[in-house]
Parts: C-alpha cells; structure tokens; sequence
C-alpha cells in the first residue's frame, strides 16, 4: 500500500475522440497539464486540439511509442480511456516500469479480469453467480443452446456470435475465430449460455489504494444493437432497493477479493422473468457509459480515477454515495439503421448541440470532423439529467431530436424514436429491444416539405448575398414575364420523390409557391447565414442551416433533413456498366473469389469486404461472367467503388 | 466546439471595399394618401398596370398554347424557359420592350425577347427568338429590337448572347388579317446593318455567343456565321444558306436538312459549330460555361454607398400623377421613394426652381438627377447645363425625371434668350459622354423630350411610366394651333367659319393626339425601353446603373462652344 500522495502535474492520455476529450477536460480542471497522442489519420482530430501538446505516433496501440512520448514530454502519468490500451496490463506495467503514474487498476487487476475465463472463476470463487460456459469449442454445446461465443481477449461486443442449434455451431466457432483473430491477435474463444430476455445491468466500482471499495450504483445497458450498447440510463427502471444492494454487495465483493484500484465495472446479465442476476464479466477501464453515474452521483469519475492514482484514499465511504434524479446516455454513432447498422462515413458539416433542452455532450467530433473507417463510429454521446426518468427520457429525445447533424448518417433519430416508444418509457428494456420493438420513425411528408420551402428560400436569399453584381437586387426582379424561379432537392437519406419549389418574388417581398401560383405564399422573416425564419401558409418555423457543397441540412423540431440540390445542368459522365458490384460501404477487401473471365451464377459471393471487425458478403445478382477484376484482396475501398462487373450476356 | 481554419487562413475574415455612407438629407413627402385625388390617381395607375400585366401575359404567351404545345412534344423550351434556364438562380432580368408590336397585327412582342440578365455572374444582353410566333421570323418589331440589343451591348460593353431559331424574313407579303398593312419599318436593303453591327461587336472586343436551338437560314445562318461562339443541338440545330426547298429550286439537288446543315455536320465538318450539345439543357449549360470563362469584367464603377431602402414609400408613386397630368407634381416626391435612404442633395435649390438638379445614390451608385418641376425657363435650362457639366467633371451618370410640357415660350422669354439658354441645355445633354438614363413619368412634349435626354439625345435607357405622354406638345395645343390656322386660313379667303365644325375637329383631333401620345402607344413602337410599374423604378434603374458601370463612365473632357 502506498502511504505517499505523487502529484501529477502533466497527464498523457493515450487516447482520442470523445474520451480523450472528456479526461482533457477534467485534468485542466484539476489543473493537470494534458498532453496526447494522435495517428495519421486523427491530424485534423479535435483531441488534438484540446492537448497542449500532441506526439504524432503510429498506433494508439503502439505502447512504446506511447511511453516514450510520455517521458518526452514529461508527463507524470498516462490514462488511458477506454479501448486501445486501456485493459493491456503490459502497457500498464510498461508505464509504471518507466516511472509513470498508470491511472487504472493495477496490472495483476487487469491480468485478473482483462481475461474473461480468468475473471469467472474469480467471480464463482466469490460466491458471485455466473452462467454456465466453456472454454473447449468441442465442449461448447454443454452449455446448451442458445448460446453465445465470445473472443477470450475481446470486449465491446466485438467477435461475438449467439448461435441457435448444434448445426451452426462449427461455423460460427470458425467465424468467431477469425475475427477474434483479426480484431484482438488472439483467437480463443468461449461460450455461455445466452439468456434470451435479459437485461444488461453494470455496477460502477471505485477503490483506492489504501483498500477502499465503493459501488456507485448501476447502469442499465440493455439497448443494445449488434451487442453494442447505444442507450444506457442509471438508475435501472428493473432494480428494486433490495437487488441494486445485493449486486453492489457482489461487485464489492469481487473485487475487494483482488484488490481492486481505481474504476471498474462488474456487468451482470439479469434475467427479465427471474430477476436474477449473472456475472458477465469486469470492465477494468473508464466504462463508455460513466457519464450516467455521474450525473446521479455528482461524482466526477476522472476526478476520483486521478485522485487515486495519486495516492488520495476515496473522498466517499459507501453510505455517502446518494443517487439524484435520473440520467439518460444516447451514443451517436456514424451508422446507418435502416441498413443494419452499417457504419457511415464522409465530413460531418453539420454538427451542433441544441441550445435547449441543455444536455450533456461529450463529443470527439465537431462541426468538418472527417469520419473514417479508421476508427469505432461513435462519434459523441449525449446525456440527459431530470427529476424523474420520464424527464430524462423526453429531454433526451428533444435534444437529439433539436441536434443539428449533417453530412454523415447517424442513429440519431433512430436513439430519439427509441427513446420514444411506449415499450421504453415502460422500461420494458431487454437486451433484444431492438429486435422486439418497432422503433421506425417514417418521416413526416408535409414536414420534409415544408423545409423545402425553407431551404429554397434560404438559397434564394444567400444566392442574392453572393451575387458578383446586382446583388442588391430584390430576389429574381423581373420587368417581364419569365417561369417562376426552381429548385429541385433530393432528399440525401433517399428515397421519396424530389421535392420541387417554384416561387416567385412578390412586392412585398414574400414569395408565392408554385409554378402557377397556387401553393400559398412563403415570407422570410429572418434569414442568416446559418439560419432561416419562415412562414408558409400559416404555420412558421425556424430551422439552423449549414450548406456543405451542394447539400443544405436544415434541422427544425424534429431532426435534420438533408437535401441535395439537383443540378439544373449535368455535366457529361461516365456511364455506371451494368452488372456493376459496388462496395455498399466503405472497408477492405478479404478476398475476391472470381477471377477475370470466369462464370459465376446468381447469388455467388464473389467479393468478402471487411468492414468494422464484421464480414460483408458481395453477390452475383445474376448469372453471368466476370469482366472486369478491379480489386484484390488486401485493397481498402470506398463506399461505392466500383469492385467487378458481371456481364450476364456472355 | 471549435471553428476549422484549413490551409492556414484566416478565418471569419473577408476583405471588402469600403463603401461610403451617404450624408445628404433625407426629403420629406409632400403626399397625403387619404387625399381623394391621391387615391383616384391611385385608382387609375393600378387600372393601367392591369392592362400592361394583361399584355404581359399575351407577350408570355407568344404564338399561343397550341403552339407552344407543339414546341413541348418536339422536346423544346418555350423561349422564356430558355431565358429563365439560362440566368443564375435568383438573378434579376431587364426585359427591354416586352409590349413591342402593341396594338399592331403582330403579336405583342414582335416574336423575340431582348433584356439583360446575368448568365454566370456577368450581366449579358440577350437576345432570343420566339419560334411559336411565325416560326421565329424576323417581324418588323423584332428588327427594332434586334438594333436594340445590339445598341445595348455595344453602347454599354457587354456580352451578347442569342438564342437563335428563325425561319429569316417574314416573306409574307400580304396584309395582316385585319387586312391593315403591316407596318414597314425599314427595307431590305437597310437590314443587312444587323450583321455589321453583329460582327463590330466582335471587332471592339464584345464576345457574341450564339446558341442555334432550331433553324437558321439564309440572313439567318450568319447569326451563328458571326458569332464568337456557337453551340449546336443534336439533331436540332439547322443551319444552311439555303434549305432543301431553295438548294431544289436552285440546283436541283436533292437534299434534307440534317445532312444539308445539321448539327452534326456542321460540328464534324464545315466546322461552324464549337460546342455539340445533346439537347437543349445541355446547350444552355454550354453556354453559361462558355460565358463563365469569358473573363468579363466589368470597367466601370462599383457601387459606392452603401444601399438603403428609401424611407418614404415607394408605393405612393402609384398616386402621384394624374391620368390627364393637370395637376402639378413636386419632382421630389418622386427622387424620394426610389433613391437610396430618400437622401437628396439639392444644388441651386432656389435657382431656376422648374428644375430640380441634384445628387443622390440608387443601389448604391452615384447619380445626378435632373427632374422636371414645370415648364422649362431660361434660368432653369441654365442650371441644368452647368449641373450636366459637373456630373462630367466627376463622372457621375445622370438621371432625367420628365414631366415636361417644353421650354417656356412667349415675349418676355424669349427676350430673356430662351432659344440661346435652351440651347445651352441642349448641348450640355448632347455632349455630355456620362450615361444618360431617362424615365418619363408624365408629359415629355417637344424640345423639352430631346433637352431631357429623350430617346434621340444618345440615352442609354429611356423607360416610360404608364401615365407618360410623348408628343410633338400637348393634345389639347395641337388642336388649338390647328383651330388658329383654319380661323386664319378663313378669314384670309373671306369665307364664315363654322364654329361648329370646328369645335368637332378640335375635339377629334385632341382624342387622336391623346391616344397617339400614351405610353403603350410609344412602348408598342419600340421607341423607347419599356413601360415600368412606378414601384419598380428604383430596381430598373439600378439595374441599369450597374449595367451602364460594364463601360467605364467617363465625362467629357470637353463641350461644344456655349452660346452665352
């Protein structure tokens, strides 16, 4: 036990995005100096930004790299978020064995834990339920159906697979094999029993040096999309007084059985229909989620994870912990939902927190951020605290909804509808919510197009701002008679019809809509660069705008709607080929299975894309022969490049 | 959150001219709009505007919807969509002579469109054939409009751009189904001017661009003969000297007229077409590109105040004169509902006080204005050539506001050298090399439409306002000279003059005088820019003023001798 308090004056956070940000800011707050790393592809990152020194290094897992930058820049002490390294106890060892200050558990913690074979017969030795498993895959179907494979060394839902019947069975270990392979560089896995309707319920822990340990309550994490959490809210709506304690009692207990430092979370599984709860596994990091905790507990986790490391024993004792209102976490992630979650990329052009509701936001990313596929997509949370959870809930969703968000697609109304549906205000929340429940939120006709109206008017008016000459001309003046003024959007999410707004300029300088005049009339009442104030027929609405080449997002009440102008003219291009396979995202090509001039029936896959740790699987629409082979395995392709083409009339 | 500055710019900063902020004081209104009379001139302005925005419709809808229709299912824009397609989003449009051929046989319009608008950010004349009226043949209005354009692009340097589709000559040599003869505006032999002055434009360094959406032929083929530019349409755009009918007559050659002057031909073979458009839309987006890189610009001045609306409503210029023109108008009430923030900067405000002279800025340009206040005196005329001369020395262009029954005549006046001072005006106006810009809003009757910068006085716009009158003098003088005339002629023959007869003829000729002098009647005749509602006035002028700025505006250095 170390009796001596070490001061930390410069803190390296080997981290990026949000996290990084988020223990930038409570650093400075404590008058730590912040100094960071960053890789290629992060140069532009707001991260960057936030340090008062970054070390360009080649990996965020490069833990020499790390180290070295730490001592160059004479940090006392390295933390290291969530991810990456955060859960590497040779990294953590590394950083101590060089002198620094490692903010996180110690590395026999991390050892104890980071494996997920190893922390369950730690748990079962501390009396805490577990559910059945194996660690043989020629003893997984023991554990009986259904079941869950899982990576030995993963985390973050990554590498996992539930699998329904003995058939399945080997593939999936094949399949879980090789993304654990590819995702962690160790490829055993496991199995357990997977719950059908369970909910994902976590305990925050935090101990000290001196062997102090406290619980700070739950987090309920059961809305989760491909095993990964996208709301999460504390307290849980499940657990009564009685169940919030024994769950407390045995993450304490475990963890005080391994000398747990710094922040933790026990996850359990708990059965809807029972109520009881199952050991899942202990997160020996800063959880994604921790906001949620904080804002019931008012206690700033960074704070307490740098207090401790510095030798400071806990401020709290278990009875001073209290719980205030009710919080709500929603990830924003760089996702399509409507095509299963599939990650999204492009410049975020548009990116702005509403002013009210006031939220939470902790952010990685900023109004030009460049999303990737270098990285994990979630791009920011935003967390809501109220009185009561019904309060939390509809402040969240308002500000989601307020959220001003363009240029890269987002779950963001997909968390807002989610958050509004019957089955989560009920707190009827499983792990398989998103399966169970309708959360499609069709967007209102009359609605897009009333922001159509706004943005031609918008245009019209920064049209007449930029003019070269005449510009002080009132908007489309004519001493003759010519067709009204157009603009044709195309809505940038697709689908539906375009959206045209003809209008002509009246004296009193509104505009009357349509090609004949007789779609009511629009006036203007304030317009800005960034912002439109208009009245259509009677109803008048305000909307934040923000053009980013040919796209206008207008976020009203209710989100943002993106629309493509279409171009009056267009330019001679090259003609897309027929029986063209395109990548449908962004990501790196495993393997090709035709070769040029070969025949491939309908439905053969001929390309494997990797994107995001999850295999993709490109097939012949038709049968025919392959005549073109522009790509190769190892290649790192566009969202929509064009891979082979098919000729089905050969 | 933090704002991203790439490429090391300085962010949120943009350099931009100073402009200057006006000073001069802000006229106050003379007006009193509950007034019965105000209201009743109100009354009459909106009736007349009705009948120019009924005419507006029937120049829309040129050769009528059947027409137009089988336009539409040959895959071809009305001439208006061309135009409207062509402009930037947004921009303003100056149709010049919109009513042309009113009250003639033709159709109004005359089957052409001319104006100004602003294709790529660069103001360009525009000049378009409307093919539903007649095939797009050259009526005689669309002669006059065609000098015009090309007056315009000439006088203010700017580039042409015309939307060709022409049959050529209306060879018709029968009267018009009213069985009037058609009017002859000029012949043959004088129409060939179009083509000089088509290729002098070229020659002073005016781009012409010439986009062939349809046939062209005979005259017609050296529409795109002498254009800078051309742009054909597949499968559309014929071309030829001669058409097969003519090629048949005269050599008997067999022929059609894809492979006699097609598109395709022409672009991979006799070389007349730059630019091979797929299709309408296509040879206007060829076009805007073409004007894109024409590297326009523009070497006048640019605005230089800042532009504020006028304070005092421009609405009320809707009641300010009277349809006969009775009743006296302060010029002021004018100056103040279209010039920028209703400021005016009177000079010699109690010398020669029919005129009023004085500096304000419209859209933010400078300009002298020179407005009517009665009729012209001696001193008056005196004022008005030493402010034209000041607005030389600083090179401020000027504005003539006409409401004028002409120079003051009789014993005293003359004695007073009417002749000589009128004279001095004259030359002052004639001389004068700053655009002139000129808006009729009532009487423009003798000397005083030519000393107020009329038409013949070398203007660069003249625009008339529904209650402007144009004439030799008014209505009612000329009746009485001729009533003088014939009491003179009888009694010099001794023969009883018939009161009566005469009262008759006075009445007949006044109403034939007063309809030939409205303002539809000039309007119709291309002899001057158009009719403008008054609201409008501000913006055309401005319009203009940006318009007559491509041209570097320059006072004269020097004057004919002054008679003083």
């Amino acid at each position: 036990m170390s009796e001596t308090i070490r001061q930390i004056d410069t803190v390296l956070v080997a981290n990026r995005g949000e996290i990084a940000r988020r223990v930038a800011r409570t650093a400075r707050e404590m008058g730590i100096r912040v100094v960071t790393v960053f890789v290629d592809a992060d140069a532009d990152a707001l991260h960057v930004d936030d340090a008062d020194t970054a070390i360009r290094v080649g990996s965020y897992l490069d833990g020499d790299a790390i180290v070295e930058a730490a001592l160059r820049m004479g940090a006392d002490a390295v933390h290291p978020g969530y991810g990456y390294l955060s859960e590497n106890s040779s990294f953590a060892a590394a950083c101590e064995g060089a002198g620094l200050i490692w903010i996180g558990p110690t590395p026999a913690a991390i050892d104890a834990m980071g494996d997920k074979i190893e922390a369950k017969r730690h748990a079962v030795a501390a009396d805490v339920p577990v559910l059945l498993s194996a660690d043989d895959p020629d003893e997984f179907a023991s554990v009986g159906f259904p079941l869950l494979i899982k990576a030995a060394a993963g985390g973050g839902g990554k590498g996992m697979r539930v699998v329904e019947s003995a058939e399945e069975l080997g593939e999936a270990i094949d399949a879980a094999r090789r993304e654990a392979l590819t995702g962690f560089g160790d490829d055993r896995v496991f199995a357990e029993r997977y719950v059908r309707r369970a909910r994902h319920i976590e305990i925050q822990i935090v101990g000290d040096v001196h062997g102090s340990v406290v619980h700070l309550g739950e987090r309920e994490c059961s809305i989760q999309r491909r095993h990964q959490k996208i709301i999460e809210e504390a307290p849980s709506p499940f657990l009564g007084a009685e169940r919030r304690e024994a769950m407390g009692a045995a993450a304490v207990s475990l963890a005080s059985a391994i000398g747990y430092v710094s922040t933790g979370t026990v996850e359990f599984l708990v059965d809807d229909e029972s109520g009881e709860f199952f050991f899942l596994e202990v997160n020996t990091r800063l959880q994604v989620e921790h906001p949620v905790t904080e804002e019931i507990t008012g206690i700033d986790l960074v704070r307490a994870q740098l207090r401790v490391a510095q030798g400071h024993p806990l401020d709290w004792a278990q009875g001073d912990i209290g719980f205030t209102g009710h919080s709500v976490e929603a990830r924003i992630y760089a996702e399509d939902p409507s095509a299963g979650f599939l990650p999204a990329t492009g410049t975020l052009h548009a990116f702005e927190a509403a002013a009210m509701p006031e939220v939470r936001l902790d952010s990685g990313v900023g109004p030009g951020s460049s999303i990737g596929t270098d990285f994990d997509p979630m791009i920011a949370k935003v967390i809501s605290r109220a009185p009561t959870r019904a309060e939390a809930i509809s402040s969240l969703a308002l500000a989601l909804e307020r959220m001003h968000i363009g240029g890269v697609v987002t779950n963001r109304d997909f968390l807002a509808a989610t958050l509004r549906t019957a089955e989560f205000a009920a707190g009827d929340t499983t792990t398989d919510f998103i399966e169970r429940v309708d959360i499609s939120s069709p967007p209102a006709e009359a609605e897009t197009r009333f922001w159509g109206v706004a943005a031609a008017m918008w245009l019209q008016a920064m049209n007449r701002a930029r003019a070269g000459v005449l510009a002080s001309m009132p908007s489309g003046f004519r001493t003759g008679r010519l067709p009204a003024e157009s603009v044709v959007f195309a809505l940038e999410a697709g689908g539906g019809d375009n959206l045209e707004v003809h209008y002509r300029r009246l004296r009193d300088g509104g505009f009357v809509l349509g090609r004949d005049a007789d779609q009511g009339t629009v006036v203007v009442h304030r317009v800005t660069p960034d912002s439109i104030d208009v009245e259509w027929g009677d109803i008048r609405s305000t909307a934040r705008v923000t053009r980013a080449g040919d796209t206008l997002y207008l976020t009203g009440p209710k989100g943002t709607v993106g629309l493509s102008i279409v171009p009056r003219f267009v330019p001679p291009e090259a003609e897309v080929p027929v029986g063209a396979v395109a990548a449908p995202m962004p990501g790196r090509v495993v393997e090709v299975r035709v070769t040029q001039g070969e025949a491939v029936l309908a439905g053969d896959v001929v390309v494997v894309l990797e994107a995001m740790k999850m295999e993709h699987h490109l097939r012949a629409a038709e049968d025919g022969v392959a005549t073109e082979v522009r790509v190769a395995a190892g290649d790192q392709v566009e969202n929509g490049a064009l891979l082979l083409v098919i000729d089905s009339t050969e | 959150m933090c704002e991203r500055v790439g490429h090391g710019a300085l962010a949120g900063v943009t350099m931009v001219g100073v402009l200057r902020t006006p000073i001069a004081p802000r006229l106050r209104s003379n007006i009193n709009p509950n007034d019965p009379e105000f209201i009743q001139n109100r009354d009459d302005m909106l009736e007349q505007l009705d009948v120019i925005e009924d005419l507006l419709d029937q120049a829309e809808a040129g050769g009528g919807p059947a027409s137009m229709e089988r336009m539409r299912s040959r895959g071809k824009m009305p001439v208006r969509e061309r135009i409207a397609m062509a402009l930037d989003p947004d921009s303003p449009f100056l149709e010049i002579s919109p009513l042309a051929g009113y009250d003639s046989d033709y159709t109004v319009g005359g089957g052409m469109v001319i104006g100004i608008g602003v294709i790529a950010g660069t103001e360009c004349v525009i000049l378009a054939n409307d093919p539903s009226v007649l095939g797009g043949a050259l009526t005689p209005y669309a002669a006059k409009k065609w000098n015009r354009a090309l007056q315009l692009a000439r006088d203010n340097k700017m580039p042409y751009v015309s939307f060709v589709e022409s049959a050529g000559a209306d060879l018709r040599v029968e009267t018009g189904n009213s069985g009037r003869r058609r009017v002859q505006v000029d012949h043959f032999a004088e129409s060939g001017r179009f083509f000089y002055d088509l290729i002098s434009l070229s020659g002073t360094g005016i781009p012409t661009v010439c986009v062939t959406f349809g046939s062209s032929t005979a005259g017609g083929a050296y529409q795109p003969g002498l254009s800078d530019y051309n742009i054909f349409i597949k499968q559309q755009t014929k071309v030829f000297l001669a058409g097969p009918p003519l090629v048949k007559m005269a050599t008997g050659e067999e022929s059609d007229d894809e492979t006699l002057g097609g598109a395709n031909m022409h672009s991979e073979v006799s070389g007349l077409g730059d630019y091979f458009a797929e299709d309408e839309t296509d040879a206007i987006r060829m076009c805007r590109e073409v004007v894109s890189h024409l590297n326009w610009r523009k070497a006048g001045p640019e605005p230089s105040f800042e532009v504020e609306e006028p304070t005092l409503d421009p609405a009320e210029l809707l009641g300010l004169l009277s349809r006969d023109l009775k009743r006296p108008v302060d010029i002021r009430d004018v100056v103040g509902r279209i010039v920028d923030g209703s400021r005016f900067e009177e000079f010699k405000a109690r010398y020669g006080t029919t005129l009023v002279c004085g500096w304000a800025s419209v859209h933010g340009y400078p300009v002298g204005i020179v407005g009517n206040n009665g009729v012209l005196m001696p001193d008056a005329a005196e004022k008005a050539a030493h402010f034209i001369q000041l607005c030389n020395q600083i090179d401020v262009p000027l504005l003539f506001l006409q409401n004028i029954t002409g120079f003051m005549v009789g014993r005293d006046f003359e004695a007073d050298g009417i002749v000589k001072k009128g004279s001095q005006m004259l030359n002052a106006v004639s001389n004068s090399t700053v655009p002139h810009l000129t808006v009729i809003v009532g009487s423009s009757y003798g000397a005083g439409t030519y000393g107020m910068s009329g038409r013949a006085f070398g203007n660069r716009f003249t625009f008339l306002w529904p209650t402007a009158k144009i004439a030799v003098m008014g209505p009612s003088q000329i009746a009485g000279v001729m009533s003088i005339v014939r009491r003179a002629q009888a009694a010099r023959k001794g023969i009883d003059f018939d009161e009566e007869e005469d009262a008759q003829i006075i009445a007949a000729v006044e109403a034939i005088q007063e309809a030939g002098s409205l303002a539809l009647v000039a309007s119709g005749a291309i002899s001057d820019d158009g009719i403008v509602d008054p609201r409008d006035t501000r913006n055309v002028l401005g319009m203009c003023l940006s318009v007559v700025a491509n041209k570097a505006v320059e006072g004269t250095e020097g004057y004919g001798v002054f008679r003083l």
